[in-house]
């Protein structure tokens, strides 16, 4: 367990008000206040000192947002696409990089200028992303870089790629990895959107021809790559399985808006109760998971976690494809038209009216339950480590990554 | 503001003495020994439950000559005797006829019944659904008939818990000021009650027919939101006990798929089964947290227990009912057995998710409760 720095919460409201003297989120941008807040040790408080934090306990992370929002009304957030570089990057680099790279990467993630991908999958390597193929070969002080990713998420506006690449083809695969930073500016990077079910394009392919890059952006040591990986992937799943609202009902707000604005008439009282039920089911649903990361905090506090934690990242995404389709059935005929259309682009500005955010919704939770760990690689991993069940005979583990079959 | 569900060290002690006491009295082999008794369960386990261990009047407030322990503490009091399969009137008498009394009866009847409860002397019942099978309010229709200064019943009163042998019946009638409570004691004149052979072994239902019998009216004037509070905590508590019978049936599963090898490998390592068990720890877990958050509500001030106990029961209604329907699966021929104890839980299960109102009414009550 990590020791950390005893600080009552009143110092810490101290300190930020400290900052808030300094840099009002009312009175400046979010840039300019964030690197303020870094440069305060009030980014990350669970961070060591110098790193933007004051190593505390990451519970007391609230006291900080609690303290700001109570002396203005404006609060900068975490921008929505700093989001991997702060919920992955940063912890990788905090634990694997050397003083001079969290010095020069840490302060920009958490502002908001640099944007961070994460270049894992493969076409070749989803699921099993230890079996990727990209390859990095030693040349003095560089590494040689050939290779495709894909579903690479944010990766058009990234400045900085957590990449892993196979170093060493004549080992086992998770022995032949490692870890490296990769600069998207690169010669040799190239790349191109993928489009999605929606029409639009979160994610890139990325490819990588003779790209250089130093040694020196090398995470963990060669041959480590994967376990560097895990901290990465752990960290996503906290990221993504967070689970549920806060809020009594708050998750599942939406679709009873549509619900209680549905059209009168448009169906038969047995169908009406028939679909009510099913509304009711996903309230349900939406507070069960709420519920739970509530219980889940308190095992937390009482230092006697259990497996709530685990379920939540299959449980949020089976509910929350459930609970679009159910949507997409309360609007029943209406939800014959898909107004924002499809046509290829980045993203769809404006979708602010229920009905059209719901229609697109039903469409991009498809991804939860794959992005992120899909739901029966979910179901593996709850089966064989919480539970404790047998793993599945392996023809891949002991055997030369070259020699394992790839589709 | 958010419930904390957060448990003390005093919680975690309860929890081990009553696991302790439960694995002493109420192993699978007593389990079947009571079940096949008349009465249903043991009564030296009963009083021992009361006296030793204070259980049988956990929620009763001290003056009454109980605990006067909160929800928290029932809840885990019920989560391991779901999970030991508890052949016991506990349900019916220290949660169910208990909460009625404190919710309606007078003060002379409290003080009487729920003193008996507490030592493990009286068992109480509350007769509350009738032939026609209604949980709901709406499904009461026995009418009570005012005679002299006393008051008469006429009318059957169906499923009700150890009612072939409790020492006194809480009867829900109406009156013309609505919804009631009537005491009706063992031995009433016009009285007869008959075992009804039940679906779920270690529970015992009766049928209770009343024929001008004569019973004292213990309310004062209509109770209708008072008993549907008192239902609203017996759902909490009995989902506590989903629960605990869940996790048991989740436990014997993985247990199983360890161990059986077929093909010349653990079951458990084929992803078919794999998977189901995954889908039922999430199942659990849900519920788990569905079970405890009705119960933390019931111990609070919170005014939502309508909606958090009709949620908790639709959810571990059908979390209990997969896990055991899902451990026959994953024991094969050996999960359809007599032998094997999963169909006690399956039984249970079926006949718990049914008891107070299936799934599909209390997502009703949900709805209803959350306006839409
Ligand atoms: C919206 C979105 C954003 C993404 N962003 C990123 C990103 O930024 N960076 C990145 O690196 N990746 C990203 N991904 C990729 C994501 O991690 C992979 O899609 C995911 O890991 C699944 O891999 P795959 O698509 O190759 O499917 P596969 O692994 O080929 O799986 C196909 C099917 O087989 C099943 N399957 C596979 N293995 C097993 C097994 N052992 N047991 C049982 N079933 C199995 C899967 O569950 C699935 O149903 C993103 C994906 C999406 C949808």
């Amino acid at each position: 367990m990590a020791e950390y720095n005893e600080m009552s919460d009143e110092v810490l409201r101290e300190r930020t008000r400290a900052l808030l003297e300094e840099a009002h989120p009312e009175k400046c941008d979010s840039v300019t206040f964030r690197r303020a807040q870094y440069e305060h040790g009030l980014a990350w408080v669970h961070f060591p000192e110098g790193y933007g934090g004051l190593g505390l306990n990451p519970r007391m992370n609230v006291v900080v947002y609690d303290e700001i929002t109570k002396h203005s009304k404006v609060v900068h957030h975490d921008p929505g696409e700093a989001i991997i570089g702060i919920g992955m990057g940063a912890p990788v680099v905090l634990t694997y990089g050397t003083d001079e790279m969290k010095k020069r990467l840490l302060p920009k993630i958490f502002s908001g200028e640099e944007i961070w991908c994460q270049l894992f999958s493969e076409p070749g390597a989803g699921s099993d992303v230890a079996g990727l193929a990209t390859s990095a070969v030693r040349d003095g002080d560089d590494w040689i870089l050939n290779g495709q990713k894909v579903w690479t998420t944010l990766a058009h506006i990234s400045r900085w790629g957590m990449l892993i690449a196979r170093t060493d083809p004549d080992v086992p695969k998770h022995d032949g990895l490692s870890y490296f930073i990769l600069d998207m500016r690169a010669p040799g990077v190239e790349i191109r959107p993928l489009y999605q079910i929606t029409g639009e394009a979160e994610f890139n392919e990325v490819f990588m021809t003779d790209v250089r890059i130093p040694n020196s952006h090398m995470l963990g040591k060669e041959g480590q790559g994967w376990r560097v990986a895990i901290t990465t992937l752990m960290n996503e799943r906290v990221a993504i399985g967070g689970g549920g609202s806060k809020k009594k009902g708050g998750g599942s707000a939406p679709l009873i808006k549509l619900w209680k604005d549905r059209k009168p008439g448009a169906r038969s009282a047995a169908q009406e109760a028939i679909l009510r039920d099913k509304v009711t089911r996903c309230y349900i649903e939406n507070e069960l998971l709420r519920m739970t990361s509530q219980r889940a905090r308190a095992a937390q506090k009482s230092g006697n976690p259990g497996p709530e934690g685990s379920v939540s990242k299959l449980a949020h995404a089976e509910s929350l494809k459930r609970m679009w389709e159910v949507a997409m059935d309360v609007m029943g005929s209406d939800a014959l038209a898909f107004e924002h259309g499809y046509e290829l682009r980045r993203s769809t500005p404006g979708i602010d009216t229920p009905r059209g955010l719901a229609k697109y919704q039903f469409l991009r939770s498809r991804a939860n339950s794959i992005e992120g760990g899909t739901s029966e690689i979910m179901r593996n991993i709850l089966g064989e480590r919480v539970l404790g069940l047998p793993g599945e005979p392996r023809v891949d583990k002991t055997v030369p990554w070259k020699d394992v079959p790839r589709s | 503001m958010p419930i904390d569900m957060s448990f003390t060290e005093e919680h975690e002690e309860l929890r081990a003495t009553v696991r302790a006491f439960l694995v002493e009295v109420s192993d699978e082999q007593a389990v079947r020994e009571h079940m096949s008794s008349e009465r249903g369960y043991d009564r030296d386990i009963w009083r021992r439950l009361a006296e030793q261990l204070g259980l049988a009047g956990l929620i009763i407030p001290e003056e009454h000559g109980g605990a006067g322990a909160s929800f928290v503490e029932l809840l885990i009091a019920m989560e391991e005797m779901g999970r030991a399969l508890l052949c016991s009137p506990y349900l019916g008498t220290s949660v169910f006829a208990a909460s009625a009394l404190l919710a309606c009866a007078d003060e002379a009847t409290q003080k009487e019944l729920l003193a008996g409860i507490a030592s493990g002397e009286k068992i109480v019942s509350v007769a509350w659904v009738e032939p026609n099978g209604r949980w709901d309010l709406a499904g009461i229709e026995l009418q009570a008939r005012a005679k002299d200064d006393l008051w008469e019943l006429d009318g059957a009163k169906s499923w009700v818990l150890d009612g072939h042998s409790a020492d006194t019946l809480l009867v829900v009638a109406r009156t013309d000021e609505g919804l009631e409570l009537f005491r009706v004691d063992a031995g009433a004149e016009g009285l007869s009650r008959e075992l009804v052979p039940s679906l779920d072994l270690t529970r015992k239902l009766a049928q209770i027919d009343l024929a001008a019998t004569p019973a004292s009216r213990v309310s004062r004037g209509d109770q209708t939101a008072a008993l549907e509070q008192v239902l609203a905590l017996t759902k909490a508590a009995l989902a506590a006990e989903q629960v605990g019978g869940a996790e048991k049936c989740l436990e014997m599963a993985v247990e199983y798929a360890k161990t059986r090898l077929q093909f010349g490998r653990p079951i458990g390592s084929y992803q078919a089964i794999k998977h189901k068990c995954a889908d039922m720890l999430v199942q659990v877990e849900l519920a788990k947290s569905a079970a405890y958050n009705a119960c933390f509500v019931a111990a609070g001030e919170e005014d939502d227990l309508l909606e958090a106990a009709a949620l908790a029961k639709a959810h571990c209604s059908e979390a209990y009912f997969l896990a055991a329907a899902e451990c026959i699966q994953i024991h094969g021929g050996m999960g359809f057995t007599w032998e094997l104890p999963i169909h006690l839980y399956f039984k249970r299960a079926k006949a718990s998710e049914l008891f107070f109102g299936d799934a599909a009414l209390q997502r009703e009550i949900v709805a209803d409760q959350i306006g839409i």
